[in-house]
């Protein structure tokens, strides 16, 4: 059939497997749908590795703004503050061009040349960015939980002489987790969302390897009718954010699993532009 | 701007700086931050009023004007906003071209889309193509400010719709009990008391707002951003003020502008905050009187 050609041709295009050339003139839909969806990946290979990256850094930061000493509160306290205070848009914009004019040689630290060429590549400029941006917000939401943890849990944690990294680990991180979930949900979505703005933000799509809302803008260009690409992502993304609620729900499950009728349903409330 | 700009070449430091961030194109950029701030004054109360009416309707007991208030609540979810930007921005303009096409132009024979043409007859064209360069450029300000509008008044109808599910029930059975009408109800017991619960997800929205703004270069208005790119690229020998490549410092400074837009939003939100809160059966309001005696 026609269609499974497209596909194979343009399945992985996104990547840069098969055809070389996009389409032209006399879009099917097929192509349409076979297109954009390759660029989904993009959005999927931005949001997966950002936040899982992200979630670490997050935890670091809120128990670091968290802290009593200023040495460490105030640094924290001030790189959550720029990130969640401008917009992405302009991070990304600062960030191409901070790392344009970095030398193309690399940086030389303790005798060991750093590659510092590919970070003015999407795949790894852009993911800097999303990564240190969704660490700000998710920080916050863990700061706000972290403060929030009940007195007695921790009062309960020293009866039974847990203390320092313990207490944290078994105590502490567990409860904050639950407490922060719903939230953290809503940034996981928000984050998936906000990699649509990559390649429309200084970041150049080389060989015109884009995401999906690159190449459905391509093709609203060329058509000049925006009513098929568009609706076309927007089904893609509700497919996507479908699936990161399900297994957003499934982690939450299993985090209140001990705690009967205490697993509550997450609710969705869109917040979208950073 | 100053006298002694007359010359640029022979000028150095602070005396260079100075001519140079006034010269014609700079003060241009700087009326740009003007647009912006346009933006944000109409966009908002625009905004706030597609939300009120959205949640009104959302809540309307005509079941296809139901439908449609939710339906408007909930294109929003799960979708990009960027898509709907990008999306209105053309949709709308097709739109308002296609209706003029109907009125202006009854016996144009053609399809409107002829393979990957939009075809209107020249009378419906938006802006007519004779008219002056200030008219397209206002013409693609209303556009935008347009489709802000439309997706935040998204956004909007959702927080107030929530907010008016938030006015206890007891406050609405009275006025039925008083005798109030379903209208009276509406505008002089639940319009009043929901403001309070709307605040938060209000001022979380104009947060967002302000963050939106520089997706404005996308729509095509020459705003901020891209007077950020326009002058910090690479100047040559032939132009008055030749420099190197300092898109870096452009967007720093917008960085730093932004940063300090959103901390005077929320201390001012804060306030506000405060202010409604007082008399209100809230926490907030509770520990206000509290407080005062």
């Amino acid at each position: 059939m026609e269609c499974l050609d497209t596909i194979a041709d343009y399945g992985l295009r996104s990547i840069g497997v098969g055809q070389r050339l996009l389409p032209k003139s006399d879009f099917t839909l097929c192509q349409q749908i076979t297109l954009i969806g390759s660029g989904l990946l993009w959005n999927i290979y931005f949001g997966i590795l950002a936040l899982g990256l992200g979630f670490f850094f997050a935890t670091a930061l809120a128990v670091g703004k968290a802290a009593q000493s200023p040495m460490i509160r105030k640094p924290c306290e001030w790189f959550i503050f720029v990130f969640r205070g401008s917009p992405l848009f302009i991070q990304f914009f600062l960030a191409y061009e901070a790392f344009v004019i970095l030398p193309k040689e690399g940086i030389e630290i303790f005798g060991i040349t750093a590659e510092t060429r590919w970070l003015t590549k999407a795949w790894a400029g852009a993911l800097v960015v999303l990564f240190l941006n969704t660490s700000a917000y998710s920080a916050e939401i863990f700061y706000g939980a972290l403060r929030s943890v009940p007195k007695g849990d921790l009062e309960a944690a020293d009866a039974y002489g847990l203390s320092g990294w313990r207490r944290f680990r078994r105590i502490v991180w567990p409860t904050m987790l639950r407490l922060a979930w719903p939230s953290y949900t809503n940034e996981a979505i928000f984050l998936f969302h906000a990699t649509t703005l990559v390649f429309f933000s200084g970041f150049p799509a080389w060989q015109q390897k884009g995401d999906a809302l690159y190449y459905a803008s391509y093709f609203a260009d060329k058509t000049f009718n925006p009513f098929v690409p568009y609706p076309i992502v927007a089904i893609y993304f509700i497919l996507l954010t479908l699936v990161v609620i399900g297994i957003f729900a499934t982690i939450n499950r299993r985090l209140n699993k001990h705690l009967p009728g205490q697993a509550r349903r997450i609710k969705y409330r869109p917040q979208v532009i950073r | 701007m100053f006298g002694y700009c007359t010359d640029p070449s022979a000028l150095e430091g602070l005396a260079w700086l100075a001519c140079y961030l006034t010269n014609g194109k700079h003060l241009t950029a700087y009326a740009s931050i003007g647009t912006v701030l346009l933006l944000l004054a109409i966009t908002a109360p625009t905004a706030l009023t597609f939300g009120f009416v959205g949640a009104s309707a959302a809540r309307s007991r005509i079941a296809p004007l139901r439908w449609l208030g939710q339906g408007y609540t909930s294109i929003v979810r799960g979708v990009p906003d960027i898509v709907f930007f990008l999306f209105f921005v053309i949709a709308l303009d097709q739109a308002f071209e296609w209706m003029r096409h109907q009125v202006l132009c009854p016996d144009w024979n053609q399809p409107v889309r002829q393979g990957n043409d939009f075809v209107v007859c020249a009378a419906a064209k938006l802006p007519l193509s004779t008219s002056p360069q200030w008219i397209h450029e206002v013409y693609g300000f209303f556009l935008a400010v347009l489709t802000f509008a439309i997706v935040f008044g998204a956004f909007a109808a959702n927080v107030l719709f929530g907010a008016m599910r938030a006015v206890p029930k007891a406050q609405l059975e009275t006025a039925e009990a008083y005798g109030m009408t379903e209208r009276q109800t509406f505008w002089r017991i639940l319009v009043p008391q929901m403001w309070v619960f709307a605040l938060p997800g209000l001022s979380n929205l104009w947060m967002i707002l302000v963050k939106a703004t520089p997706l404005l270069f996308l729509l095509g208005v020459e705003d901020i951003v891209y007077w950020a790119r326009e002058l910090g690229g690479t100047k040559g020998r032939i132009f008055d003020y030749p420099h190197p490549d300092w898109r870096l410092w452009y967007f720093l400074a917008l960085l730093v502008f932004y940063l300090s837009l959103t901390q005077v939003s929320e201390v001012v939100l804060a306030r506000l905050t405060r202010k409604l809160s007082r008399g209100q059966a809230t926490f907030a309001g509770e520990a206000q009187r509290k407080a005062a005696t």
